[in-house]
């Protein structure tokens, strides 16, 4: 990106240094072997953007398999994989491959790479006053086993996965015993193995961020004076550390009941299949708070500023995110209502799930409390911001809807449940990336975006994501179950309404490259502040892009700051 | 890559191939003897080999067997519509009513306010209106308000879902009927201990069968799982290979059918009728194609679908349950008058 562009120091004082701290490593030892946080954060962005134009594009082949009723076109393209004409069996498991690369690589390989290791490792330091992260080759380390990570899961294709055909297809949840004895192909371990490098990688990056923010933080910023964008990474550094270990431990298991003749989740040997759920789900649980309170954070920067305010109830704001870091490691068996839990346990979850709704209901109502009475300017970031609001609201309160234990029961493994994540997800973190790529993406490369085109891509995205996934929660409620896919001709209505939202979101993300290329091409320099006195945060006193090192001399953090 | 891994299949595959051939050769003779359907039945339930001739005779004499005719959206799901599926069971009336007449309320009012809130700001607060920000940044009253309030609200909500799951997890009375549903790759089994411990295999119609036969492409099952009407069954799911599920939406159930446990749950009826439903956890390749047709019977149509299994009539519930005898777990010491059947009948149970 940009950033390989002459630079500039941003304080005179370190002017005697600038000579020989701004000099940059050679091509290859700069992008391969980076120990620069900007660096490694805009090559997170880069994979992540990759990774998510694959995982997008396999959900595209998903969506038109299902506009109509019948199997279409999953024979023809298993007959191209193969290379030989596919049977039935074997294109009904290349839809399950499709279904599990979707899953795994939207939430391992481009939510998580873009949202923590992109804008938190560029952001985190910036905003603390910290010249880089506290372990900058670790945090090398980190990215490139992300890479292997996604180069593992991209062998999976080409290996069998089981009797039927090539690839991993047990869904991103991997349950036993589908994933150990049900799969008898190498495609799973590819596929666990490379959940094991994503998950390294994560946890090394997450002991980086929690001790890059609790020891060098520049004077005078205290935790309670910290960015909330530097909050949420904290808080999120956690989850990644207390849950990931767990997930290592039950695709570990998964491994050795594959290969070694243990019986961890076999019933055969004493082992039990919902043990597998409970770890993952102990893992998976926090894993969506992963994936969304860095968005929390991003949003509460952006909302700050475009309203000319500082944030409403900050205090609230940090702990609530703390709240939902903490509640959400004890409501994980809400994923599992239907295993079979006893009725007590069902209702415990019932009731934990449903907490989470309040520190939320918090978070919504603080960003609007942060507009009322503020000055708005409805910049791109902050119409995205506001995008945000009202999609995480309403995938929210859907959210209540099946934390009800008896309710689940009819929409458990629905469509309804698809669409709840999605509009958290999919219409919430990624959302939120958009509103952050937009904030930012001036300050990263130096360059700015088209406005135009950045509101034409909001209003194309917003249109068409709703399109896909309200009519899910149709689907979901009429009984249509999810990873199908075929289906009775009762739900081909909304599917094909679904598959039209697709073509439109799909519209928009060709509007935004094309804002890049437009960045790139022709876009003005940005100046070091170019959001104005709304911005306050300590990335706006540096030049857009950065000085190479920064804050050589740590900036002072007075009283009145956050 | 495909001599190689055939040698790896596993689990019911074969016994998959196994049971359809056999369905085939069911279904034939059952279409080509039309007036005795209740033949084929018993040969596809494996139970022919046993059965004594007298036990067809009294079953035919009972009352013969023709598959229900579904009725369109009833038991299934309709074209474009927004909500549930007409429900048939009592739990499913109380949640529908959670749902309907509590949460989509709360939801929907939840979500209009925050659209008027940023209404609102939009209006009022852009940068023409409002040139000059407030500095306001903290009202405790207002935090509090806006944490207490929500909590209040899922009080609301948390006891009707309380109630809902207290009813729905009552144990099945103890004269209630045990019917065993088994999920394999990629079919359902159904086993009847109460009832001789005969077995139903399951398969998907092809498309066009089923079109022929009057029921929905996809959801229509060549044997269905007969129950009685009315009356709470005891449901038991397992899984014979992977964890499947056994769903019916119409009837607010699912229940995951585990390798290696017993999950049960009770399942009642509230009319006659043809309900589909379809697995619902992912169980490999044909996960889309292992659907669920239950129908319900009134008990004397029941019983003489049972006998015509090879099967024999269970203890009727709410008959003076006589002493304490477990009924669940010892089908055989049930009301046993056809004992042709009781021998093959042990290991199902």
């Amino acid at each position: 990106m940009a950033t390989t562009a002459e630079t500039f120091q941003a304080h005179g004082d370190a002017h005697d240094h600038a000579h020989d701290h701004d000099h940059k490593p050679a091509f290859f030892a700069r992008w391969f072997m980076s120990t620069n946080h900007k660096d490694i954060g805009t090559l997170y962005l880069i994979f992540a953007i990759f990774a998510g134009i694959i995982g997008g594009a396999v959900s595209g082949l998903m969506r038109l398999e299902l506009e109509q009723p019948g199997i279409q076109y999953l024979t023809m393209w298993a007959t191209w994989f193969d290379g030989k004409p596919a049977e039935m069996n074997t294109a009904l498991h290349l839809w399950n491959v499709l279904i599990t690369a979707h899953g795994l690589i939207m939430v391992f390989f481009m939510v998580m790479p873009a949202i923590i290791g992109g804008f938190g490792n560029w952001f985190v330091p910036l905003m603390i006053g910290a010249p880089d992260m506290a372990f900058p080759r670790m945090n090398n380390i980190s990215f490139w086993l992300t890479v292997a990570g996604f180069c593992s899961l991209m062998a999976s294709a080409f290996v069998p996965g089981d009797t039927t055909g090539y690839g991993a297809g047990i869904g991103w949840t991997a349950y036993a015993p589908l994933s150990t004895y049900g799969s008898s192909g190498p495609a799973v371990d590819f596929a666990i193995f490379s959940l094991h490098l994503a998950g390294a990688g994560s946890i090394l990056g997450a002991i980086n961020f929690i001790t890059t923010i609790f020891n060098m933080r520049a004077p005078g910023m205290t935790l309670h004076k910290m960015p909330l964008f530097v909050w949420s990474v904290l808080v999120t550094a956690f989850l990644l550390l207390l849950s990931l270990p767990v997930l290592a431990a039950a695709i570990t298991m998964l491994l050795t009941d594959r290969n070694f003749g243990t019986t961890f989740f076999d019933p055969a040997g004493g082992g039990d299949p919902v043990l597998y759920q409970h770890l993952f789900w102990f893992f998976g649980h926090p894993e969506v708070y992963i994936m969304i309170l860095p968005g929390f954070g991003i949003i509460s920067q952006i909302i700050s500023t475009f309203s000319k305010k500082p944030v409403f109830g900050y205090l609230g704001m940090a702990y609530a995110m703390v709240a939902i870091g903490v509640v959400g490691f004890i409501v994980w068996a809400h994923h599992m209502y239907t295993t079979g839990l006893s009725v007590n346990t069902k209702m415990y979850f019932t009731a934990a799930t449903m907490v989470i709704a309040v520190p939320t209901g918090i978070k919504i109502f603080s960003w609007i409390a942060t507009m009322w009475g503020g000055s708005l300017s409805f910049k791109a970031p902050m119409v995205w911001a506001m995008g945000f609001i009202f999609l995480f609201t309403l995938g929210g309160v859907t959210g209540v809807v099946l934390s009800n234990g008896g309710i689940d029961d009819n929409l458990q493994d629905t469509y309804y449940v698809v669409a709840h994540f999605h509009y958290v997800l999919s219409l919430g973190a990624v959302t939120a990336l958009f509103a952050g790529f937009y904030y930012w993406f001036p300050k990263m490369s130096g360059k700015m975006y088209s406005e135009v085109l950045a509101h034409v891509h909001f209003w194309i995205f917003f249109i068409g994501v709703n399109l896909i996934f309200f009519p899910m929660h149709f689907l979901g409620a009429q009984g249509m179950p999810r990873r199908y896919p075929d289906y009775p001709a009762a739900y081909e209505h909304w599917n094909y309404v679904a598959t039209l939202g697709y073509k439109i979101m799909a519209v928009s993300v060709l509007v935004f490259l094309v804002n890049i290329l437009y960045a790139f091409v022709a876009g003005k320099k940005a100046e070091g502040n170019y959001w104005g006195e709304g911005a306050t945060t300590l990335e706006w006193t540096l030049t857009s892009p950065p000085p190479f090192h920064q804050f050589e001399t740590l900036p002072v953090i007075e009283d009145a700051t956050h | 890559m495909k001599s190689e891994s055939a040698t790896l299949m596993k689990f019911g595959e074969t016994a998959r191939r196994a049971a359809s051939t056999l369905l085939v050769t069911g279904a034939t003779i059952g279409f080509s003897l039309a007036a005795l359907p209740q033949l084929a039945l018993a040969q596809a339930a494996e139970a022919a080999a046993t059965a004594a001739p007298e036990a067809a005779a009294t079953a035919a004499a009972a009352g013969s067997y023709v598959p229900m005719k579904p009725v369109a959206g009833i038991g299934q799901p309709i074209d474009g519509a927004y909500g549930f599926q007409q429900q048939f069971s009592p739990t499913g009336h109380y949640a529908e009513w959670m749902h309907n007449a509590i949460l989509m309320p709360i939801i929907t009012i939840i979500t209009l306010f925050v659209l008027l809130l940023l209404v609102i700001v939009v209006a009022r607060f852009n940068k023409r209106a409002n040139p000059v920000a407030s500095r306001t940044s903290h009202n405790t009253l207002i935090e509090v308000v806006w944490t207490l309030l929500p909590v209040l609200i899922l009080v609301g909500i948390a006891i009707p879902s309380i109630t809902l799951l207290a009813r729905q997890y009552k144990p099945a009375p103890d004269n209630a009927i045990t019917i065993k549903a088994t999920g394999n790759q990629w079919f359902w089994t159904y086993t009847y201990p109460d009832n001789g411990g005969f077995e139903v295999i399951s398969n998907m119609l092809p498309d066009d069968e089923a079109i022929k036969r009057g029921e929905p492409a996809k959801l229509g099952a060549d044997f269905r799982m007969v129950v009685p009407v009315g009356e709470p069954i005891r449901l038991q799911t397992t899984g014979a290979d992977v964890i499947h599920s056994f769903a019916v939406p119409s009837l607010w159930f699912k229940l995951d059918a585990v390798p290696g446990r017993i999950n049960e749950k009770v399942l009642q009826i509230e009319k006659p009728g043809v309900y589909y439903g379809q697995c619902s956890e992912l169980c490999g390749a044909r996960h889309g194609y292992m659907p669920i047709a239950i129908e319900a019977l009134p008990r004397d149509k029941f019983d003489a679908w049972v006998l015509a299994q090879g099967g024999t009539k269970d203890h009727q519930p709410k008959a003076a349950a006589p002493a304490a005898a477990a009924p669940a777990v010892v089908p055989a010491a049930a009301e046993a008058t056809e004992a042709a059947a009781t021998a093959s009948a042990a290991p199902a149970a």
